[in-house]
């Protein structure tokens, strides 16, 4: 059983009129195995709370404390808090030129584990996942994110979830720019990927439609840089009737 | 006369201040353009390996094929008339690449060396320089490509750290004919080459192609020259190049001239630059001179930049270490051109060289 605790997080970005503050105190408990929607308007800070967790250097930690089984995550490298156990789907994966995604997973897999995988068997999982996800198999040989469609980012973004078994995911809007099918084979996947793992998720989504397949435990409204109301999957039913607004105006 | 063509260079010594010439570090050339270098005739290049059926090599007397405005070519062919010939029979299929390196070197003296390669018509074949080791070179190499012929050409400077090279490819091509070109450059002190290619009848096209990494204190010049003198050719230039280290200096020129009678020219060219540290600099021109507008294409790219801090959050995101994700990146970057040359080993090769600049290049 593992726990992610956040206290008191407090999060500015650097802007040409000086520090602007995002994140303005964020508490949140997530333990194995549990599934926590944030859900809140665009600009609320959802994205940059993702974003400080995972260690981007453009997000300064002014406040607070983030850590995994007591273990100070903010004092982590990027590369320290994966091997740790996090990991972040991205909203916008990144493009890498001129690396396929096969040298890619491998080299991240021989990273996280600590030695290269044996490869048999590592060819086994890559194809399983692949195929799970609806992937065709040359998707391996591409590199990585480039001229990949939208719906084809999400579904490596999965994948990688699936191959790289973190003890917590946090999905950065997984649901942003998927269609029907490919919302439900995305989804799907991080199911799969619980399943098989019992990683506690932090899902990140403007809309509901992503919790008809990824059934949230706890949902959090996120507004202003903070959460403003907590309650079971029964808040994602009244976000859905009655929208932000009343969050936003308050 | 096109301020292209007066770009090139003239036949006295040069001052720097040619356009030619102004990025070399002339003092650092060895006397090789100013004739106060000793001029010996070593005759380093050699056969690797055997020859196929339909290829040979010898050394012998060359009459030049190519008019020349550098003045090393030009003190390389009053020294000596003679060199290295390497042919390949009209029609021969070579699967193999051909293989030549070049060995035995001093310091102390400047070899002047000619070099000729005859792809014969409609004969396809690779051939491979290897160029390692220390040496002072000026090197007229001159390329035939006949009509209908495929050559591929690989020159890989991967020279020890004292050595000074400065080289003409020229290249004619002829109808139907391509030429494709990869050159590396991952060793030397200073090192100088022009890739340049004239198109002598319609239907020709060529592919330039090259990688540079220059660390602390090495000075890598790579200045091309394409002239589209007649109707649909094609040409494609793609350089890339990284920097690394306190005064490392890098240089990509792209000339090309699309000439009135050039009508149905189709040109892109592209130089990318990777700056990986403080004080490294990389200057990067391209240049089109364009006397007709009935053409296919004509365009140029080029960029300069730093290591893309998204693509190192996502790799590192992933667990892999700072290091190793910069060695990616590296890789990735030159990627699209090393994996041209087609032969693993030397692919793999140049790669680990690369991996191993990045690293001595440090942090």
């Amino acid at each position: 059983m593992s726990t992610l605790e956040i206290r008191g997080l407090k999060v500015s970005v650097e802007t040409e009129q000086g520090a602007v503050e995002i994140l303005k105190g964020v508490d949140l408990t997530i333990k194995s195995g549990e599934t926590h929607a944030i859900m809140g308007p665009n600009g609320s800070g959802k994205s940059t709370l993702a974003y400080s967790i995972a260690g981007h250097p453009k997000y300064t930690i002014t406040e607070g404390t983030v850590t995994l089984d007591g273990e100070d995550v903010l004092e982590m490298s990027v590369d320290e808090r994966a091997k740790a156990g996090l990991f972040l789907a991205m909203q916008y994966p990144v493009e890498v030129p001129g690396v396929s995604v096969s040298n890619f997973l491998r080299t991240a897999a021989t990273a996280l584990r600590g030695e290269a995988p044996k490869l048999r068997e590592w060819v086994g999982e890559v194809k399983s996942a692949m195929e799970s996800l609806k992937m065709d198999p040359s998707f391996a040989q591409r590199n990585v994110n480039e001229g990949f469609s939208g719906g084809e980012k999400k579904r490596h973004e999965i994948m990688q979830l699936e191959l790289l078994k973190p003890k917590f995911a946090i999905l950065d809007e997984t649901d942003s720019g998927l269609d029907v099918d490919a919302l439900r084979i995305v989804s799907e996947g991080v199911v799969r990927a619980k399943e098989a793992n019992n990683h506690g998720i932090l899902l990140i989504t403007h809309y509901t439609r992503i919790l008809k397949y990824i059934k949230p435990d706890f949902v959090h409204v996120f507004a202003n840089g903070r959460i403003v109301e907590e309650g079971g999957p029964e808040l994602a039913d009244k976000l859905e009737a009655q929208g932000y607004a009343e969050y936003v105006t308050a | 006369m096109s301020s292209l063509q007066s770009n090139v260079l003239e036949n006295h010594t040069p001052t720097g201040r040619e356009e030619a010439w102004r990025f070399t570090p002339l003092k650092r050339l060895g006397g090789m353009h100013d004739g106060s270098a000793t001029a010996v005739e070593r005759n380093s290049l050699a056969v690797k390996g055997s020859l196929a059926t339909g290829v040979t090599f010898s050394h012998q007397e060359i009459e030049a094929v190519t008019q020349t405005d550098d003045v090393i070519v030009n003190r390389v062919r009053q020294f000596t008339s003679k060199g290295a010939v390497l042919s390949i029979a009209p029609n021969a299929e070579i699967a193999e690449p051909i293989m030549l390196n070049r060995s035995s070197f001093g310091t102390d003296s400047a070899e002047f060396s000619r070099v000729l390669i005859k792809a014969g018509n409609h004969s396809k074949s690779v051939v491979v320089i290897e160029n390692t080791g220390d040496t002072h070179l000026a090197e007229d190499l001159e390329i035939v490509v006949e009509p209908g012929a495929h050559l591929t050409l690989i020159a890989l400077q991967e020279w020890g750290s004292k050595t000074i090279h400065a080289a003409r490819h020229h290249a004619i091509v002829d109808r139907d004919a391509t030429f494709k070109s990869i050159v590396v450059t991952v060793g030397g002190d200073v090192v100088r080459l022009l890739p340049t290619v004239d198109f002598i009848a319609p239907g020709a096209s060529c592919d330039l192609s090259g990688v540079y990494f220059a660390t602390a204190g090495q000075f890598f010049e790579h200045r091309m020259f394409v002239d589209h003198k007649v109707p649909n050719a094609k040409s494609r230039v793609n350089y890339k190049g990284a920097l690394a280290g306190d005064k490392a200096h890098t240089v990509w020129i792209g000339d090309v001239f699309i000439r009135a009678a050039a009508e149905g020219t189709d040109t892109y060219e592209l130089n990318r630059n990777l700056l990986l540290s403080d004080g490294a600099r990389a200057d990067s021109v391209p240049n089109l001179e364009i006397e007709t507008g009935e053409i296919v294409g004509a365009g140029h790219a080029s960029t300069t930049g730093r290591f893309d801090d998204e693509q190192l959050f996502y790799l590192m995101s992933r667990g892999i270490n700072m290091d190793d994700a910069r060695r990616l990146v590296v890789r990735g970057f030159f990627n699209e051109i090393v994996s041209e040359i087609g032969i693993e080993a030397i692919q793999e090769r140049i790669m680990a060289r690369i991996d191993g600049e990045l690293a001595k290049a440090g942090k």
